[in-house]
């Protein structure tokens, strides 16, 4: 219930918070603190120093400028969840947001910590994997700007450098039909499987929460429907290259026949 | 480190470990004990306050990154004898037995009527998905809220 | 006399203090200069210590000590029920740690903080041992022996020494293995204790601020484990965040913190964490291998039971419920000729098992009311039918069951009647066919169960005083020990009721040794049926004192003087001379007297209420989930008091019900490691899990107690989780599905479907372990139904 000691550090600008983390390879990046305050109170990390990049001016907002819709990462999930602009313009983001944890969780954690953490049991990071987003990752060198796709490496693992701060997520607009589903066994629970899907034309794209070590694409599923295979043989093709986890919620048999049924649900609820 | 924030309408400058939760700030420095602790997992709600007006879980908040936001706590609700009309509604609904989750319950709540587009039955059951209650069964506190909700109306 | 509260919703008088934060548990006192407690646990289900090293924990900033079993000098002695004298627990492990999570050293520290950093610093050499916390696992022959000198793991057990079959003359004979599983009470507060030390000329030694429901029996333990003089020790609750049968006992680790003080002589408290609570204060738990006899005509011809109770690693109290009220109550409210039922207790590497609400009954209901739905689908007989036609009849109360219970009255079909009126059931079946007929991938389930149970069991009588005081205020003290359940108010009203006063004079005082001198506490739904009838009577002296006082001031004579609306006494029909109760105290305290009576109210036995629940869920064909969408409880507690707090308990009991039907399950692997030891992964359901609630009473009052009232606390649970899990089963029975095990999980629910769909449905039964053949003869108790339910 306590986390160990550890050094509170307040920068005011992602320079000074770069400057920080470099310097002490212990140190933690903590933004609203929902993923890794409780792994810290369950004494499953102990960070020597924690580099709160909360107070940081400007890194919260929505804003669209040449059909990119990008978000600061410190930009809570409750707002993320009911950004007009969102609705508008990325809707399979707004309602992925709204499905993590609970209004407390929301009210604090940020998009950006969430897919920093790289859960993939996480909903935010399967959505924006669907969404073809881009994570724009600032260091001491500078900045460079990472595809979703190449972003989740492994298990709690991203492309985030020890010395780098995610300050962005750009997502593409994406006004075309969409579905989310998230199975779980209590309202406030991990998915036990999850599926964004985002309908573009005729194609569509599909990931998968908690099927893998990491989130994935569901590619067959993919392919098939841009060869015009009806929807149920799709999704049934969606857990091919999958590698889910047996554990107290679900083993991994029902975790893919879970994947077929809800991918099959938001291919639907997509359009298709 | 010091740090500067209000609770309960009143300004509160004290120096903290680093490492404090808002929670242990709120019972052991302010002597605020209505905030509850239920669980070490920010699953259960117990701990809930109003941060800048927003439900938050004070277990999973540094007290260090409470500072300068306000705090409203269940001991900031009643004004006087006069109980907020969330906390009546609680009462007159039998909306609480132990009453350990009742502090986190209560501003939950307040929270999200505060937040809600459409209070139904189910937007209330589905806005306290991490609020925990052994005693009620939820019954009689959904019950609460709506009455709450309906009374503002 | 005034218009009585009784019988009225009357809001609870404690809830303003409550609502505010102004109510004080055990963690928010104020006590000075307090030491804080931490554990060091076993990080193994069982393990050997081979050397513990403190040193380096000892001199951490703020720690004032750590202590092993070595130096805290409280020696092991008889574990849990006490029923095996080879099975012994000291508070911190002598040599062996035999669950995750048994007590291995403990930290003493300024600061929690500290005391928890400086449990990471001592450092445990353990040899790790086989474990085992399977029921059926844990009784093969070749099992990991949790007490290896015990030479098997069974703690104690009985078989009926009768051969008689109870099957015999069956045209239809149904049998299942079910899971009963293991459930954590969990209340919102977990363990909490604060020990002060007295200082010299204080009255007390020792002062134990703790959260429990039975101050007096922890006093008792106390003082018997560190042969204390009972004058000089008081245990006290302040307000307690439920206990639901989890707070009964003196626990390994308040043992700790009480021997901790007087090593120290300082004053000391230990708050239990949840990832703490869920690997100590655990449920019930049994495996079932049950079968049941019927005719043809749907006439039950009997019963056989052999039940596997886990007692966890130190034999507790929740293995024996299988032994206890699951056997005493295996009979239900039905007339079966026949029953036979062996039980064996197992220890197991997990954390020792205690009474958790229902503690036992539901575990006999859920196994019977399977069985009724099983044989209902065999027989081609509604279900609610089947039950209808074997209740008991009101003509057979008073009744003695096969196996011993003497139930007082009871009106089953009225409440089945009831509830199947309320869930307009035949129009629910119609729905069911149509959805049936439709191939909808959404079907609905309806469950009913009917049960009857038992409460005030075996715990003897309980003690209430009222004392009127030359203010005009009164004062309660009762050794019932509530924990939410609304007893200042229900209690107050009684008196309230009997002497005229107004319930805000009325101060209630409960859980405090220092000022109840005796009490059985608040366990087995035992409280107002108990407590609230010695209070009554308790009253009812009182107001007699009165009259007689009245009486001599009015110059008339005692039996015509009566209270009045104003709370005053006097004679009928002359309202103008009546006389206050603060005169008559005061009268009294000139006299050298108190207007004050206490009581010791013991009745003739134990009630048992009962009732018929209605479920209705939908199951989704595709995943295999189950909303529960309807829940409809007729409970019958005799005579009710206040419908607000009897309508709270059914509401707590039916979600408790249903959440162990759908979703807890406090599991272990099978190297016996916990894998839910936090609220992230024990599943209680939140409001947006289950649905309004559907609950109504009959009212049928038991003649043993001046109230008429029966136990509430526990019957929802009873009724509510064999009713959903029957509703899971029937929403797909038309698929030839037969049983699914609880917690019905969508994945559970899933492969019973396709199992089903296959043409193979899932095998319900197996043969029993071998256990089961050489269990001793079952002796008969001196009195039946003594066994302490809670």
């Amino acid at each position: 219930m306590i986390p160990p000691a550890f050094t509170y550090l307040r920068p005011t600008s992602v320079e000074e918070a770069i400057a920080l983390i470099a310097a002490d390879e212990d140190a933690k990046v903590l933004a609203g603190g929902h993923s890794l305050l409780p792994i810290m109170k369950l004494r499953l990390a102990a960070p020597t120093a924690l580099v709160d990049i909360g107070r940081i001016e400007g890194l919260s907002y929505v804003r669209e400028a040449a059909d990119v819709v990008s978000i600061g990462a410190l930009t809570r999930h409750h707002d993320v969840a009911t950004s007009s602009l969102l609705a508008e313009l990325v809707p399979l983001l707004a309602e992925a947001a709204s499905f993590v944890g609970d209004p407390q969780v929301r009210h604090r954690g940020t998009i950006g910590g969430s897919i920093v953490h790289g859960d993939p049991a996480s909903d935010l990071p399967a959505a924006i994997l669907a969404l073809d987003a881009s994570l724009v990752l600032v260091g001491p060198t500078g900045t460079r700007v990472v595809p979703a796709s190449q972003f989740f490496l492994g298990f709690l693992e991203t492309a985030t450098a020890p010395d780098e701060i995610l300050t962005e997520i750009q997502v593409p607009v994406a006004t075309g039909g969409f579905g989310f589903e998230k199975f779980t066994r209590r309202a406030q629970d991990w998915a036990i499987v999850g599926v964004a899907c985002q309908r573009r034309g005729d194609d569509v794209a599909v990931a998968l929460v908690n099927m893998a070590p990491t989130p994935v694409r569901a590619s067959a599923t993919e392919a098939a429907i841009s060869a015009g295979q009806g929807l149920d043989a799709a999704a049934a093709l969606s857990h091919e290259g999958t590698d889910p986890v047996s554990d107290q919620s679900a083993s991994s048999e029902y975790r893919r026949h879970l994947a077929h049924v809800l991918t099959a649900r938001a291919l639907a609820k997509a359009g298709f | 480190m010091e740090i500067t924030l209000s609770v309960n309408d009143e300004t509160i400058r004290r120096d903290v470990e680093d490492r404090t939760l808002l929670v242990f700030f709120l019972r052991e420095t302010l002597e605020l004990t209505g905030t509850k602790i239920g669980c070490d997992t920010t699953s259960c709600g117990a701990c809930t306050v109003l941060l800048n007006g927003q439900s938050v879980k004070s277990c999973t908040v540094l007290a260090a990154q409470a500072d300068g936001c306000d705090i409203i706590t269940i001991e900031g609700l009643a004004d006087g004898d006069q109980l907020h009309p969330m906390q009546e509604a609680f009462r007159e609904n039998h909306g609480l037995q132990c009453g350990y989750c009742t502090p986190g319950m209560v501003l939950a709540s307040i929270s999200l009527l505060a937040e809600l587009d459409e209070v139904t039955e189910a937007s209330v059951r589905n806005g306290l998905e991490g609020n925990l209650c052994r005693c009620t069964g939820y019954h009689n506190i959904v019950k609460a809220v709506l009455a709450a909700a309906e009374a503002a109306s | 006399m005034p218009g009585s509260l009784l019988g009225n919703a009357v809001r609870r008088v404690e809830d303003p203090e409550l609502l505010v934060g102004d109510a004080r548990y055990v963690d928010d006192l104020p006590i000075d200069a307090l030491l804080h407690l931490s554990f060091v646990r076993s990080p193994y289900p069982h393990a050997k210590i081979v050397s513990i090293d403190v040193d380096a924990a000892r001199s951490m900033p703020g720690v004032v000590a750590v202590y092993t079993f070595a130096d805290l000098g409280v020696a092991s002695s008889a574990s849990g029920m006490g029923m095996n004298p080879k099975v012994q627990r000291a508070p911190l492990v002598e040599d062996e740690a035999r669950f995750a999570g048994d007590t291995v050293a403990v930290v003493v520290a300024e600061r929690l903080a500290q005391a928890v950093d400086a449990t990471e610093a001592v450092e445990v050499d353990y040899d790790v041992l086989p474990a085992v916390a399977d029921l059926d696992a844990a009784m093969a022959i070749d099992a990991p022996l949790v007490f290896a000198e015990l030479g098997s793991n069974l703690y104690t057990g009985s078989r009926e020494p009768s051969d008689e079959d109870p099957m015999a003359g069956a045209d239809v004979v149904v049998r299942g293995r079910f899971e009963n599983q293991r459930v954590a009470v969990a209340p919102m507060e977990g363990n909490a204790i604060a020990v002060v030390p007295g200082g010299i000329g204080d009255e007390f030694d020792l002062t134990v601020h703790v959260a429990t429901q039975m101050p007096h029996r922890l006093k008792d333990a106390a003082v018997a484990l560190f042969g204390l003089d009972p004058a000089r020790i008081r245990v006290v609750s302040p307000f307690v965040g439920g206990g639901f049968g989890g707070k009964t006992g003196l626990c390994a680790e308040f043992a700790t913190a009480i021997a901790v003080v007087r090593l120290l002589g300082r004053p000391v408290k230990w708050i239990e964490t949840r990832s703490e609570n869920l690997v100590g204060m655990d449920g019930r738990s049994q495996v079932q291998y049950v079968e049941m006899g019927f005719r043809s005509s749907g006439e039950i011809v009997g019963l056989r039971g052999r039940v596997i109770g886990d007692s966890g690693a130190y034999g507790g109290f929740g293995g024996f419920l299988a032994m206890g009220p699951t056997r005493n109550m295996a009979q239900g409210p039905y007339k079966i000729p026949k029953i036979r039922f062996d039980v064996a207790v197992a220890l197991t590497n997990t954390s020792m098992t205690g009474a958790f609400r229902g503690a036992g009954r539901p575990e006999a209901t859920a196994m019977l009311e399977r069985l009724m739905d099983m044989g209902a689908d065999d027989l081609g007989i509604d279900p609610a039918e089947l039950r209808r036609m074997n209740f008991l009849t009101p003509d057979q109360f008073p009744y003695t069951t096969v196996t011993g219970m003497l139930y007082d009255c009871g009106e089953y079909e009225r409440a089945l009647d009831a509830a199947l009126a309320a869930a307009d059931y035949a129009t629910l079946r119609k729905e069911q066919a149509v959805r049936r007929e439709r191939g909808d991938r959404l079907q609905l389930g309806i469950g009913v169960s009917s049960y009857v149970e038992i409460t005030a069991g075996g715990t003897g009588g309980e003690f209430g005083a009222v004392e009127v005081h030359p203010d005009g205020t009164a004062t309660i003290r009762v050794g019932t020990a509530g924990s939410g359940q609304g007893h200042a108010t229900s209690f107050s009203m009684i008196v309230a009721d009997r002497l005229g006063l107004p319930l805000e004079s009325i101060k209630f005082v409960q859980s405090d040794t220092a000022q109840v001198p005796r009490g059985g506490g608040t366990v087995g739904s035992r409280s107002l049926q108990l407590g609230g009838s010695a209070i009554s009577d308790a009253a009812k002296l009182v107001l007699d004192m009165g009259r007689e006082l009245a009486a001599e001031l009015l110059e008339a004579d005692p039996a015509d003087v009566v209270v009045n609306d104003e709370g005053s006494l006097g004679v009928v029909g002359v309202p103008a001379r009546a006389i206050p109760w603060s005169k008559l105290a005061a009268l009294s305290a000139e006299r050298g007297e108190t207007l004050a009576a206490g009581v010791d109210f013991t009745p003739p036995g134990a009630t048992f209420p009962f009732g018929s629940h209605v479920s209705l869920v939908e199951v989704d064909l595709d995943t295999g989930k189950v909303t529960p969408i309807r829940h409809i409880a007729v409970d019958d507690a005799g005579r009710i008091l206040n419908p607000l707090l009897v309508t709270g308990q059914q509401h707590g009991g039916i979600a408790q019900g249903m959440a162990q039907a759908l979703w807890e399950h406090l599991a272990y692997d099978e190297e016996a490691n916990p894998v839910t030891g936090t609220f992230a992964t024990y599943g209680i359901p939140s409001a947006a899990e289950v649905p309004s609630y559907e609950a109504s009473n009959t009212e049928t009052p038991t003649a043993y107690n001046p109230l008429g009232a029966k136990g509430i606390g526990e019957s929802g649970t009873i009724g509510a989780t064999p009713s959903v899990q029957n509703a899971v089963v029937d929403a797909l029975s038309y698929l030839g599905v037969r049983h699914v095990d609880m917690p019905c999980t969508p994945e559970r629910v899933w492969r019973a479907i396709v199992a089903a769909k296959s043409g193979a449905p899932e095998e319900p039964w197996r043969e029993p372990p071998a256990i089961f053949k050489t269990l001793p003869d079952r002796v008969e108790r001196a009195r039946p139904g003594d066994e302490e339910t809670h």
